[in-house]
């Protein structure tokens, strides 16, 4: 039985303990976006996706923990690595992969792309590719839950490269100063673009920059897709009790370049460097765990990566006998038609 | 009607919509416990409370980047500008966040936002303070852009702007706060965003002027009337859309059309002016569409220096007369 989306958007408190559903979940949502990246790859070798195309593969585990001790009326917002965000969110991946193909049936009818997935129906509030820019919107959002006395959190992901940014301390102000339920996740992968931390920041631990917002924060094993839970709840609680903000720095690391104009990323980064680092997929190493726990037999991972390999070939032939976008569309959406804005509170 | 400030008529703009729409609310520097560093916002903070009337810290970027949030999530925010040449700091956030999220979004989410506060030359306030802004936004898709020029139009427009579903970019102008003029005080007295207006009727000449140049424009027109030149005076008053209908169909009465800006002229308001008039109305031109505009100079703080940066009424006056053969070195 192929599932159609993600599936590990809170179930069940996050504080319980894993049981084999939460298990089945978060295997089944990791391996459906590195499925999902390895297939855009491809794609993208065939000429079939253009422009830029960053793969989170590696960094699965940020996401899909995150989202997993979220609601699904929760919101999310991300950078233009974004692919991974919005399918833990529950996008239906033949509509993202749409997307990358710039067909009709994308999630933003092939007028964003790789960089700007959005969706309402889910909740995500996008992909961003203006370095820090989604910051500041994220807060925006947090507001207007706060503005309407509502319960939602809203979590926002940004890589390292953000942090020298002036939009990430605008924004942890704004966001500590009138506690406005954001969890602001950084996925720290040591490297913006060719850059290493070393050379852009400061302060490398950037967890700490949340004290200086008067901020709960704390660095998280960004692989370990349970020990993101954990952290992430308890933040996801502040949020939800009074607003309060949180900074979690997730280290993980990116398996491949930049993006795939950088397919090695082996000029700023050495190759035993990497090596090294796939030893710690946060996958396999959830994989073992599970096994060994017994949430999960070989048999059960077996079935949902099989369920999840035929969900992404047909997200492919999806997006392959998708349209492009008709001519019009060129001239659409520029602005909202005035007889379609939203007549009322929402 | 009643006769008020422009600054009151954007007060009660406020006040209205705010009544009328508890999704309405006004974030920016100073809004609340100053009342407005040029005081639009008097008195809504003790009317609304700070849940509406939002006071930040400075930090242009992050209080624009938290209104456009909150406006893709269905709120309705007013940021206020304290003066437009601090939305430079927050370009990005409406170029690249605001004006093209519903289209990168394929529709999906939209950015009912206004950006409002004042712009354009002021009074010796120097090269930072005093400077056209509208250049900067009716550029780019996805972008409305309002330059209201009298009380009326500023109730009206601002209205309008707030209940428009897209970012409207809404400049005013220092030297205007003090004006007065009559208003509706009809709580549904809405000016449609795309209309211009024309403010003098008249035979022989077009001139398109807003704001402080639109005001300049008139006192040019009342001289050239005591020489016989009868010129029509329209006001865009929406740039970002054009009414190019009302102004080609002056300039087809008149046959001549003179552009006034406060801006430096390259690649500013009056070329692109120019270019729909030349472009839909060549045939009907007498003459050529001429341009005044202000001296592309950063701006003097000096005040001989300041009056010689911006468009005189001489310099309107010249060329009218130069565009309507009255100067005499070209017979009609």
């Amino acid at each position: 039985m192929a599932q159609r989306t993600a599936t590990a958007q809170q179930k069940a408190p996050a504080t319980a303990e894993i049981t084999p559903e939460i298990a089945r979940g978060l295997y089944n949502d990791m391996v459906l976006i590195r499925r999902f990246e390895e297939k855009a790859a491809e794609a993208y070798a065939l000429g079939k996706i253009g422009g830029f195309l960053h793969l989170y593969i590696g960094e699965e585990a940020v996401a899909v923990g995150a989202t997993s001790v979220m609601r699904p009326d929760d919101y999310a917002i991300a950078a233009y690595r974004e692919h991974g965000h919005c399918l833990a969110k529950g996008s239906d991946p033949r509509r993202a992969m749409a997307e990358l193909y710039g067909r009709i049936d994308g999630l933003s009818k092939g007028k964003g792309g790789s960089m700007h997935l959005f969706d309402k129906t889910t909740n995500f509030l996008g992909g961003h590719a203006i370095v820090g820019a989604h910051l500041p919107l994220a807060a925006g959002a947090a507001f207007a839950i706060k503005y309407r006395g509502g319960d939602q959190v809203v979590a926002c992901y940004f890589g390292d490269g953000a942090v020298p940014e002036g939009e990430f301390h605008e924004a942890m102000n704004l966001a500590a100063l009138w506690k406005l339920p954001v969890i602001f996740i950084c996925e720290n992968n040591r490297y913006a673009m060719g850059t290493s931390l070393e050379r852009a920041l400061a302060e490398t631990e950037i967890w700490k920059f949340g004290r200086a917002y008067n901020m709960p924060c704390e660095a998280v094993d960004g692989m370990d897709v349970l020990a993101i839970r954990e952290v992430v709840a308890k933040a996801v609680a502040r949020a939800r009790a009074d607003g309060t903000p949180s900074l979690i720095e997730a280290r993980t690391y990116r398996f491949r370049g930049h993006s795939m104009r950088d397919p090695a990323g082996a000029v700023y980064r050495t190759k035993d460097e990497v090596e090294r680092e796939k030893l710690r997929d946060p996958i396999a190493l959830f994989r073992e765990r599970a096994l060994k726990a017994r949430w999960l037999s070989e048999n059960d991972l077996r079935e949902i990566e099989k369920a999840v390999n035929d969900l992404i070939d047909e997200a492919v032939a999806f997006a392959d006998a998708s349209p492009e976008p008709p001519a019009s569309e060129l001239l659409t959406d520029i602005f909202k038609d005035a007889d379609g804005g939203e007549k009322s509170g929402s | 009607m009643a006769v008020m400030t422009y600054r009151e008529a954007l007060n009660l703009a406020l006040r209205e919509e705010m009544k009328r729409d508890d999704r309405v609310f006004v974030i920016g520097e100073e809004v609340g416990l100053y009342e407005g560093a040029y005081k639009v916002t008097q008195g809504l903070l003790k009317e609304f409370g700070p849940r509406r009337i939002v006071d930040t810290p400075i930090a242009e970027s992050g209080f624009t980047g938290v209104g456009i949030g909150a406006a893709m999530v269905g709120l309705r925010p007013v940021v206020e500008m304290m003066t437009f040449n601090f939305a430079l700091l927050a370009l990005d956030q409406i170029v690249n966040s605001a004006a093209k999220m519903n289209y990168m979004s394929g529709g999906q989410y939209h950015v009912p936002i206004v950006i409002r506060g004042p712009g354009g030359p002021a009074h010796q306030l120097a090269a930072q303070h005093s400077q056209s802004m509208e250049v900067y936004f009716y550029h780019v898709p996805g972008l409305k852009v309002v330059r209201p020029s009298t009380p009326a139009d500023a109730k009206g427009l601002l209205k309008a702007a707030i209940r428009d579903d897209n970012p409207v970019i809404f400049i005013e102008s220092e030297t205007l706060y003090n004006i007065k003029g009559e208003v509706p005080e009809d709580p549904e007295f809405v000016i449609p965003l795309g209309q211009a207006a024309v403010r003098r009727e008249g035979a022989d000449v077009t001139v398109i002027a807003y704001m402080g140049m639109m005001y300049r424009a008139m006192e040019a027109a009342e001289e050239l009337a005591k020489d016989g030149i009868s010129v029509e005076i329209v006001d865009p008053r929406t740039l970002q859309p054009l009414d190019a209908a009302t102004i080609l169909a002056s300039v087809r009465k008149t046959h001549r059309a003179v552009v006034v800006e406060a801006g430096a002229g390259f690649a500013g308001m009056g070329s692109e002016l120019s270019a729909v008039i030349t472009e839909q109305a060549f045939d009907d031109l007498d003459a050529p569409v001429e341009r005044v505009t202000g001296v592309p100079a950063p701006m003097p703080y000096a005040r001989n220096l300041e009056r010689a940066k911006t468009p005189s009424k001489e310099r309107i006056i010249e060329a009218v007369r130069r565009v309507t053969y009255a100067n005499g070195n070209r017979s009609h």
